[in-house]
C-alpha cells in the first residue's frame, strides 16, 4: 500500500508542478514578445506618451517576477484583471461562459463515452467482421473530418434542410434545462461524432490487446463462459486503459470545443478565447488559456491516478 | 525497392489504393495550380456571391467576387504546402532530439522528457493561439509555432521507437566494436526506426494540416488574400444557411485528403508493424 | 501413472480403457493470408491413466496437437481434418458448448508461462474454484478445501493461506505448481502439459516436476506432457511420440524408446550432449589473457548484483561460467566488456589493467573481445545484407576495402560452414536461427580476437542446433586459438565444452576450478545441489535423485 500511496503523491506532486510552470509559461510567453508588449499592442503610429500610459496600465514598468506573483495570486483569489479591450472584470466576462462551456462539453462526453466503449468493445469482440471492417472505415473518415466539416454537414441537413434544431446555438442565462439541451443538440453532436471515432478505436486497440494475453487462453481453456470471459476477466484488466481512453478524450473535448463554438456562436469559453486572441486582448488570452491548460492537465492527472490506483500489482503489493 | 512498392500496391485493399489516388490528385493539383486556373489567386472577376455556372464560374464566386474553382486549386497548393513544410520541420526538430535523447540517455534524455512533457501539458490550440496572440500571425510564424508544438510528438514516438533499438544486442554489439553514436544512429537505429516513422509523418501531417485549417477557419491562421481553405470556409460560412453547400467545398477537400492519408497509412501500419489482430 | 508402461497392458479391457484417440489429425496455420499445413495426420492413443510424452523441436507442432486433444486451436490455426474422439465423444462434431462443458472438467490445460497465463487481477484462490464453480461441479466451500489439500500435494509453502495472494506476489516455480492444482481442480481425466518446466531454473524445475509427478500419479491422471528435452519427459511418461515438422517420426513406451532408439532423428536426439572436448590450451600458463581481480558491480544505486568476484582466463581455454537466473552471469559479461563499469576492482588484459569503462578503451583494445549473444535475431540488424554485417568490422579494425574485403567475408563464411556465394546477399531475416547465430560467429571473428564472450550463446536454439554450434565453436578454438568466457545456465553445454569452470550464485563465485575437479566431488553445497538437479535420460533418474535427497535430510 505503501508504494501505492507513493506513486499517488509524487504524480499528485508531478501535477502541482506542471500547473506551475504552466502558469508561468502563459505569464511569461508575452516578455517572449521581440521589442515592448505596449509598442507591439498599440503600433507603430503610437506617440511615447501613449506606449509610457499604457506600459503603466500593464504594469510593465514593475519586474517580471513581481507581475507574474501579483498575476498568480490574484487568480488563487479570484482576481483575474480586466481586459484591455472593454476594461471589464474578466471574471464577470468568464462567469457565464465558464458554465456554458462545461455544460457542452458535459452534455456531448454524456453522450459520447458510452456509446464509444460500447461499439470499442463491440468491434473488439467481432474483430475482422464486416461490422469491425465497416467500423473501420468509418471511424477513419470521421477522424480525418475537420470539425467545422461536420458542423456545416450537420447544419445544412438537420437545421437548415430539415429545420429540426437551430442552427445557432443561443443559450443565456435563464433557459430551462431541456430547452439548453435542445439547443446545445448539434455542437454537441459534432463534437461526440468527432471524439466518438477516437475514443472507439482506442477503446478497441485496447480491448484487443487485452485479448491475447495468455490468461484469457487459459480462461477459454478452463471452459469458462464467453459473458464470464469478458466481464471478470477482461474487464477487469481493461478498466485502466479504457479509463485512460475516456479521459484522454475528454481532455480533447473541452479543449475541441473552441472551433464548435465559433461556427455554432456559442457564448462559451472558445468563443471568447478567439475573440480575444483577434483583439490581442492578452489578459483575457491568458487567463482563459490557463482555464483550458488547468481543465486538461487535471483530466490527464486524474487518467494518471485511475491507472495507478486499478493496478493490481500496486494495489497488492507482495 | 520498386517492385515492393508495386507489390504493396497490388496487396492493398480498395481503401488504401483510393487513398493513394487522392494524395497523386492533390500532389497533381497543388504543383500545377497556376496552369490548372481560369483566373488569378486573389483577382476580383464578378460580383459577391454567383451562383455555380453562371457567368462562366464553374463554382461561382466568394463573398468578394473571386472565383470559387481558382480559389479552391489555388487553396490545395498553399494549405498543402504549409502543413507538409511544418511537418517535414516538425520531424527535423522531433527526430533528431528524439533519437538523441534514446542514445544518449541519462541528463540529456530527463532533461528533453521534462520539457516535453510540460509542452504536452498545454493543450496544443491554446498554446498556439497564446504564441500567435504574441508574435502575430504570419505564415513563418505559423510554420514555427506549429511545427515546433507538433515536434513533441514526434519527440516522443522517435525517442520510443528509438529506445526499442538502442537495446538490441546489435546496437550494443557496435557499441562494443567502438562504433561512434553519428554512426550507429546512422547505420544500425535509424533504418530500423523508419517504418513507424513513416507512417506517423502521414498521420502528423494530416494533424498538421487539420490544425492549420482550425486555425485559418477562426481567422489566426493563413491571412488573406492568400488561397486557403480553411479561412474560404468561414469566408462564405453564411451561404449554408441558405442551403448552399459552396463552403463544404473546400471544407469536404480538407476532408477528402486526411480520409486518403489515413487510409494510406492504416495499410502501411497494418503491413509493417505485424500489428495484426490476430495472433 | 499406471504402474504399467508398456503399450497394450496385459489384462486391460482395451477399447473401454481408451481416453483420447485421434486419427489422421492436420492442423492448418495460417501465414501471409495462406493456410498451410502444420500437423500432417498423426494419429494418437492415450489410455486411461496414461502419461503420454510429445517430444520435438520448434516447429514439430507438439503444442498445438496438444491444445488438439482439448478440440481447440488457437487463432490463426484451424483443425483441418481427421478425428478426436475423447471419452468417445467426437470433438470435431461437438458444438463449442459442449466443448466448452468438457474443457476445464475433464480435460485441463497447464500452460508453459504460468506468470502470464494466471489473471493478475484475481487472487489465486478465486482462479482456482473459478472452474469447479462454474461448470456446477463443486460448491465455492468444497473448492477451496480441495485448494488446499492440492497445495499441500503439490507442496507449496503456506498451503492454506497461499491461495489469498494475487499472481504477482509467488514465484515463478510456485505460480507453474498453483497452475497445475488449478488443472485438478475438478479431477480430470487428462491433463496437456505443455513446457511447464521450460522457463524454470534447473534446481526449481526439478521441484516442479517431482510435484506433477505426484499429483498426477496419486489421482491416476492422464496426462499429454509436452517438452523439447527428452531427459525430463523421460520421467514423467510412460509412452513417448517423437515429432518433427508435423510428423510422428517414433513411438513406444519411454524405457523402449530411450533404450532403443529406431529412427536416427531420435538417435541424433539422444546423443545430444555427448559430445565433449579433449583438453586443450596451456593451462597455467604465466600471465592470464584476461584476468579480472575483485570486481564488485551494481545497477544504479540499489541492487549490487557482483561481489567480489575474481575470474582467470588463459590462452586457447573455454572458462564456462554458470549459475541460474540471477546470479550475474551475464552482469559478469557486461563488467568486461566495459558496458558496466565495476565499481571496486580491475579488469586486466595481458597483465595490463583495461581502462573500466567502454568509452575509455582504444580499438585495438576493443579488438581483442569479441562477443556473441543469446539471441541471434536481435544480435543482427535486421536492415543489413550478411555482406555489411561481417565486413564492417573487417574494414572497421583492419581498413579492408574492395575484393581483400570481400574474399576475406567469404572466408569467413566458409569458416562457419556456410556457403559463401549463397549467403552474403541474404538479410538474416532469411535465414534460420541456427545460421543467424553461425553469422555471429563469423562478425566475432572477423575482429580476430583473443577472447570471446559467449553469453548463453546456445540456449534459444533447437538441441541438434545448439550441438553442431558447440562443435562448430570447439574447432574454431582448435584451428584458431581463440580463448572463450562461456556464460550458461545449462550444465550440459558446461561439461561439453569447459576447460575451466566457475559456479555463481547471487552475484558471487561459489567454486572454481578445472572441469574434472568442479564436477566431480567434493562440491560446493550449492554446485551439488545444480549438478543433482540436471534431468537424465534414465527415467528413474527422479525417483532415485529425490530418494537421496530424503535419505540426506532425515
Amino acid at each position: 500500500m505503501a508504494q501505492l500511496l507513493t506513486m499517488v503523491v509524487q504524480r499528485l506532486a508531478l501535477g502541482l508542478l506542471t500547473l506551475f510552470v504552466v502558469s508561468l509559461i502563459i505569464f511569461l510567453g508575452v516578455e517572449l514578445l521581440p521589442g515592448d508588449l505596449a509598442e507591439a499592442i498599440l503600433g507603430q503610429a503610437a506617440t511615447p506618451d501613449t506606449v509610457a500610459a499604457f506600459r503603466k496600465e500593464l504594469k510593465l514598468d514593475l519586474p517580471p517576477h513581481e507581475r507574474y506573483f501579483d498575476w498568480l495570486f490574484g487568480i488563487l483569489q479570484g482576481d483575474l484583471g480586466r481586459s484591455l479591450a472593454n476594461k471589464r472584470e474578466i471574471s464577470e466576462l468568464m462567469g457565464a461562459r465558464l458554465g456554458n462551456t462545461l455544460f457542452l462539453a458535459a452534455l456531448a462526453a454524456v453522450i459520447a463515452v458510452p456509446l464509444a466503449v460500447f461499439l470499442g468493445i463491440l468491434a473488439a469482440l467481432y474483430r475482422n467482421s464486416i461490422f469491425d471492417r465497416a467500423i473501420n472505415i468509418v471511424t477513419l473518415t470521421s477522424i480525418s473530418f475537420p470539425e467545422f466539416f461536420i458542423a456545416y454537414i450537420l447544419i445544412l441537413f438537420l437545421a437548415v434542410n430539415a429545420g429540426w434544431f437551430p442552427s445557432i446555438a443561443n443559450v443565456s442565462g435563464e433557459l430551462p434545462f431541456w430547452e439548453r439541451v435542445y439547443r446545445c443538440i448539434l455542437p454537441a453532436l459534432t463534437l461526440t461524432l468527432v471524439c466518438v471515432a477516437h475514443m472507439m478505436r482506442m477503446t478497441r486497440a485496447a480491448i484487443i490487446n487485452l485479448l491475447a494475453s495468455p490468461y484469457i487462453e487459459m480462461a477459454n481453456l478452463k471452459g469458462l463462459k464467453r459473458a464470464r470471459i469478458i466481464m471478470r476477466h477482461a474487464l477487469p484488466n481493461a478498466l485502466a486503459p479504457i479509463i485512460n481512453v475516456v479521459v484522454i478524450n475528454l481532455a480533447y473535448l473541452v479543449v475541441g470545443v473552441v472551433i464548435v463554438e465559433v461556427v455554432f456562436v456559442y457564448p462559451g469559453m472558445g468563443q471568447l478565447l478567439v475573440d480575444s486572441v483577434s483583439k490581442r486582448d492578452i489578459p483575457v488570452v491568458q487567463s482563459s488559456s490557463l482555464f483550458f491548460a488547468v481543465a486538461y492537465i487535471l483530466l490527464n492527472l486524474f487518467a494518471d491516478l485511475m491507472a495507478i490506483v486499478t493496478n493490481p500489482r500496486l494495489l497488492h503489493p507482495r | 525497392m520498386v517492385g515492393d512498392l508495386i507489390k504493396l500496391i497490388v496487396k492493398a485493399p480498395w481503401s488504401a489504393r483510393f487513398g493513394m489516388l487522392v494524395i497523386l490528385v492533390y500532389a497533381f493539383v497543388a504543383l500545377f495550380a497556376p496552369v490548372l486556373t481560369p483566373f488569378g489567386e486573389s483577382e476580383i472577376v464578378g460580383s459577391e456571391f454567383e451562383p455555380w455556372g453562371e457567368g462562366g464560374f464553374i463554382l461561382g464566386t466568394d463573398n468578394l467576387g473571386r472565383d470559387m474553382l481558382t480559389r479552391i486549386l489555388y487553396g490545395a497548393r498553399n494549405t498543402i504546402g504549409i502543413a507538409f513544410v511544418t511537418t517535414c520541420l516538425a520531424f527535423l526538430v522531433g527526430g533528431i532530439a528524439g533519437f538523441m535523447a534514446a542514445a544518449l540517455g541519462g541528463w540529456t534524455d530527463q532533461l528533453l522528457g521534462r520539457f516535453v512533457d510540460v509542452l504536452m501539458a498545454i493543450p496544443q490550440l491554446i498554446f498556439a493561439l497564446l504564441i500567435l496572440t504574441i508574435a502575430g500571425t504570419s505564415v513563418p510564424v505559423l510554420i514555427i509555432v506549429i511545427a515546433l508544438l507538433d515536434s513533441t510528438r514526434v519527440f516522443r514516438l522517435a525517442r520510443a521507437v528509438a529506445m526499442n533499438i538502442v537495446v538490441m544486442d546489435y546496437v550494443e554489439a557496435a557499441r562494443l566494436r567502438g562504433e561512434g553514436l553519428w554512426w550507429v544512429m546512422r547505420r544500425e537505429v535509424l533504418p530500423n526506426a523508419m517504418p513507424p516513422l513513416v507512417a506517423e509523418f502521414g498521420l502528423r501531417f494530416c494533424f498538421v494540416f487539420l490544425f492549420i485549417s482550425g486555425l485559418s477557419f477562426l481567422g489566426l491562421g493563413i491571412q488573406p488574400p492568400t488561397a486557403d481553405w480553411g479561412s474560404m470556409v468561414r469566408d462564405n460560412a453564411t451561404l449554408i444557411t441558405f442551403g448552399d453547400i459552396t463552403p463544404l467545398l473546400p471544407a469536404g477537400a480538407i476532408a477528402l485528403l486526411t480520409v486518403g492519408v489515413n487510409f494510406v497509412v492504416d495499410f502501411f501500419l497494418h503491413e509493417t508493424s505485424g500489428l495484426r489482430d490476430d495472433h | 501413472m499406471t504402474t504399467d508402461s508398456s503399450g497394450n497392458g496385459p489384462g486391460n479391457g482395451k477399447d473401454n480403457d481408451i481416453l483420447l484417440t485421434m486419427r489422421g489429425l492436420r492442423i492448418e496455420g495460417q501465414a501471409d493470408e495462406e493456410w498451410q499445413e502444420i500437423v500432417h495426420g498423426i494419429d494418437l492413443d492415450l489410455r486411461r491413466g496414461e502419461v503420454l510424452g510429445l517430444i520435438g523441436e520448434s516447429g514439430a507442432g507438439k503444442s498445438t496437437i496438444g491444445l488438439a486433444a482439448m478440440g481447440y486451436a488457437r487463432p490463426g490455426c484451424r483443425i483441418s481434418g481427421g478425428e478426436i474422439l475423447f471419452n468417445g465423444i467426437d470433438l470435431m462434431a461437438a458444438s463449442e458448448e459442449e466443448k466448452r462443458q468438457l474443457r476445464g472438467v475433464r480435460i485441463s490445460y497447464v500452460a508453459q508461462s504460468a506468470a502470464a497465463s494466471f489473471n493478475p487481477a484475481h487472487k489465486l484462490i478465486d482462479q482456482f474454484s473459478e472452474t469447479p464453480v462454474q461448470h456446477g461441479v463443486k460448491p465455492r466451500s468444497e473448492a477451496e478445501s480441495d485448494a488446499k489439500v492440492l497445495f499441500r500435494k503439490l507442496q507449496l509453502p503456506y498451503p492454506d493461506t497461499i491461495g489469498n495472494r494475487y499472481p504477482h506476489q509467488v514465484s515463478g516455480g510456485q505460480l507453474q505448481r498453483a497452475m497445475t492444482a488449478m488443472a485438478m481442480a475438478c479431477h480430470p481425466d487428462l491433463i496437456v502439459f505443455d513446457e511447464p518446466t521450460t522457463a524454470l531454473d534447473v534446481t526449481t524445475q526439478i521441484e516442479v516436476l517431482a510435484a506433477i509427478k505426484d499429483v498426477v500419479r496419486e489421482f491416476n491422471t492422464a496426462a499429454i506432457y509436452i517438452t523439447h528435452d527428452l531427459a525430463v519427459v523421460a520421467q514423467m511418461a510412460d509412452r513417448i511420440m517423437v515429432l518433427r515438422w508435423g510428423d510422428l517420426i517414433e513411438e513406444g513406451t519411454a524405457r523402449d524408446l530411450l533404450a532403443n532408439p529406431q529412427d536416427p532423428y531420435t538417435r541424433d536426439l539422444l546423443a545430444v550432449r555427448t559430445f565433449a572436448k579433449d583438453h586443450n590450451g596451456d593451462e597455467k600458463a604465466k600471465t592470464p589473457l584476461l584476468a579480472v581481480e575483485g570486481v564488485t558491480a551494481s545497477y544504479g544505486n540499489s541492487v549490487r548484483v557482483l561481489h567480489d568476484v575474481s575470474v582467470s582466463i588463459h590462452h586457447s581455454r573455454t572458462v564456462a561460467v554458470v549459475g541460474e537466473s540471477g546470479s550475474g552471469k551475464s552482469t559478469l559479461a557486461r563488467a568486461i566488456t566495459g558496458l558496466l563499469p565495476p565499481e571496486a576492482g580491475r579488469v586486466l588484459y595481458e597483465g595490463e589493467p583495461l581502462p573500466n569503462a567502454l568509452e575509455g578503451r582504444d580499438k585495438e583494445q576493443l579488438r581483442r573481445i569479441q562477443m556473441i549473444y543469446q539471441m541471434p535475431d536481435t544480435a543482427l540488424n535486421p536492415r543489413q545484407r550478411i555482406r555489411e554485417i561481417i565486413g564492417r568490422p573487417l574494414s572497421f579494425y583492419f581498413g579492408l576495402t574492395g575484393a581483400e574485403k570481400e574474399n576475406r567475408i567469404k572466408e569467413l563464411l566458409t569458416k562457419i560452414e556456410l556457403d559463401p556465394d549463397d549467403f552474403i546477399d541474404r538479410f538474416p531475416g532469411e535465414l534460420s536461427g541456427g545460421q543467424k547465430q553461425r553469422i555471429c560467429i563469423a562478425r566475432a571473428l572477423a575482429a580476430e580476437p583473443d577472447l570471446i564472450i559467449c553469453d548463453e550463446v546456445t540456449s534459444a536454439l533447437d538441441q541438434l542446433v545448439a550441438e553442431e554450434i558447440l562443435k562448430l565453436l570447439q574447432s574454431l578454438q582448435d584451428d584458431v586459438g581463440v580463448s572463450y568466457l562461456f556464460i550458461t545456465h545449462d550444465l550440459a553445454t558446461v561439461r561439453a565444452i569447459a576447460d575451466e569452470i566457475i559456479v555463481m550464485l547471487q552475484g558471487k563465485v561459489v567454486e572454481q576450478g578445472p572441469k574434472d575437479e568442479v564436477l566431480h566431488p567434493p562440491h560446493h553445497e550449492y554446485t551439488e545441489l545444480l549438478l543433482s538437479s540436471v534431468p537424465e535420460m534414465d527415467p528413474d533418474w527422479l525417483d532415485g535423485v529425490l530418494e537421496k535427497r530424503r535419505a540426506a535430510n532425515q
